[in-house]
């Protein structure tokens, strides 16, 4: 990139690479404390996602004669592959995380045309491609076995299951709160019952129950979250609004219905929401350009989420819910485009 | 002689009714869950391409040029009633698996663009052979595109294909391996399967023409 040289323009030195890097930086801490919750198994996965995200990337600028010394400088794969990794069952087989990546980079980013300008989010794309093609390996969850605790497996075991996809035994596995009602529901078991059943851990956002990395260890990730607004990486508008979109249908249900409807305390601490509204809903090449368009774009994303957690058959939908306003995202540029200087303003419309 | 070559390579290859055209999307993304179903729907849609090329290429002079469509509609939902009703006589287990598309050939918006761009204009003989030819070339599209998705999808290969050609072709149903990806069957991999097929075609078409500069330089 060129550095502008005339007079009231100024550069403080951002780049892609630049943006790429704090976001990871802001993702370190839940990584860190999701790799000692789900141990080894949670570190290949995650070591094989960005590794295989970066490959892609790298075949996919080569094959399009876009490569050159910068080549995979700016980040951008390695994070979608992060993003993807915190989002998969920690105990996934490798294939899921190749796959994964595939469809990331190679489908949802370079077909359309490479970095900034797809108009979905890669890694979400990826993650809800995987759960529809193999429902049963996304929703194999598996209960915290951490670090040094000795419930886990070691570090070349852990390869080795990765790498030959081996069973999970039955006793580490375990349902996700969202899972876990939604099963109880259909036996005809109501919240009362189901969710103290599952035990107090699911709401405390520290995130010692089954779940991906990204479900787990709330307040870490909102911490990262509010960091990114702090170094003005992303808008407060988009997380506010997706949290706001959650929660106020989920406390007006709860308290009409709480046989049926989660808290919004679930809401927000048990799923992805947390992830979901400060890391994937803020991604800067899929959300809309406007302040308006973005509160719009997040109360649409949390108030789909909620109705498709709580009425549809998929346990989370945080991922449909992004897609879908992704596919809204060309329509709300539209409609709320600011007004040029000196033009409509006193009838409303665009002169 | 070079007329009814040209007519050969558009049907096929540089004009296919799927890969040239984009027509007949829907039996495109809706029948090829497997290559046997992409074949049954194409054997189908061949024999209702012929026939309704040859009709209206035969009744082209006749036909008053305000109501050519409803009068071509006509005789294509004619053609595949037969088709329909013959199927059900004679192949009725495939009538089980492929009925509720056969109906749909009427709609085929492939079969009115032959006999609206080409049969109501040109002699019978070209106008049957181009209906062939289309005929071939959309089965091989959908051939394509079904085994791409049955492999990704399913593992296998040709499943079922005794049930359409008879037991003598039991060979031809393999088993790759057990899972797959859903997603293949699902409508998303049928866009996805034909995206990378079309892109496929032009990189193809890409690189002869590039060899072609090159000899023409060259020579």
């Amino acid at each position: 990139m060129t550095t502008p040289v005339h007079a009231p323009h100024a550069h403080d030195g951002g780049s892609v690479g630049r943006v790429m890097r704090l976001v990871m930086l802001a993702l370190l801490p839940v990584t860190l404390w999701g790799f000692y919750l789900f141990g080894w198994p949670a570190i290949w996965l995650w070591l094989i996602t960005v590794g295989s995200a970066m490959l892609f990337e790298l075949v996919c600028l080569r094959v399009s004669g876009r490569g050159g010394p910068t080549i995979l400088r700016d980040g951008s794969a390695a994070l979608a592959g992060w993003l993807l990794a915190l989002t998969l069952p920690p105990w996934s087989p490798w294939w899921i995380a190749v796959i994964g990546s595939f469809v990331a980079i190679c489908i949802a980013k370079h077909a359309y045309g490479g970095l900034g300008q797809n108009p979905f989010n890669p890694a979400m794309v990826a993650r809800v491609a995987l759960l529809i093609s193999f429902p049963l390996e996304m929703t194999q969850w598996v209960a915290p076995a951490p670090l040094f605790s000795g419930t886990g497996p070691d570090a070349i075991e852990a390869l080795e299951r990765l790498l030959f996809s081996s069973p999970i035994p039955d006793a580490l596995t375990s349902a996700t709160l969202l899972g876990h009602v939604k099963t109880e529901a259909s036996r005809g078991v109501d919240l009362l019952a189901s969710v103290p059943s599952f035990g107090a851990a699911a709401a405390d956002g520290i995130g010692r129950h089954a779940g991906s990395i990204g479900e787990t260890g709330s307040w870490l990730i909102l911490a990262g979250g509010l960091f990114l607004i702090s170094r003005r990486v992303i808008g407060w508008h988009v997380p506010v609004a997706v949290l706001a979109g959650l929660c106020v249908p989920a406390m007006l249900a709860h308290g009409l219905d709480p046989a049926h409807h989660l808290s919004a305390r679930h809401h927000l601490f048990a799923g992805a929401a947390m992830l979901g509204a400060f890391f994937i809903a803020t991604d800067l090449v899929t959300s809309p350009a406007t302040v308006t368009g973005r509160l719009l774009y997040g109360l649409a994303i949390g108030f789909l989420s909620w109705v498709i957690r709580s009425f549809a058959g998929f346990p989370e939908g945080f991922a449909f819910a992004v897609l879908l306003m992704n596919a809204c995202v060309p329509i709300i540029d539209r409609f709320t485009r600011p007004r040029i200087y000196g033009h409509g303003a006193t009838d409303g419309r665009a002169a | 002689m070079s007329d009814y070559r040209k007519i050969l390579r558009d049907g096929l290859w540089d004009n296919n009714m799927i890969a040239g055209q984009l027509l007949a999307m829907c039996p495109a993304m809706a029948v090829t869950a497997s290559a046997t179903n992409g074949l049954g729907m194409g054997l189908a849609t061949t024999a209702v391409l012929v026939a309704s090329n040859t009709l209206v290429s035969s009744v082209r002079h006749l036909v008053p040029s305000a109501v050519r469509i409803p009068i071509f509609i006509v005789l294509i939902a004619s053609l595949v009633t037969l088709v329909d009703l013959s199927l059900n006589a004679w192949l009725h287990e495939l009538y089980k698996v492929l009925g509720l598309f056969i109906a749909l050939i009427v709609v085929n918006c492939g079969i009115l663009g032959r006999a609206e761009s080409f049969a109501s204009k040109s002699k019978l003989a070209h106008s049957a052979v181009d209906g062939l030819a289309m005929g071939i070339g959309f089965t091989l599209m959908m051939v394509a595109i079904g085994a791409v998705r049955e492999v990704l999808g399913s593992g296998t290969l040709f499943a079922q294909a005794s049930l359409l050609l008879g037991p003598a072709f039991a060979f031809l149903e393999l088993k790759l391996f057990d899972g797959g990806a859903l997603l293949m069957v699902l409508p998303p991999g049928g866009f996805l399967v034909l995206g990378g097929l079309l892109a496929a075609k032009r990189a193809l078409e890409a690189g002869r023409q590039r060899r072609g500069v090159v000899v023409a330089q060259s020579a």
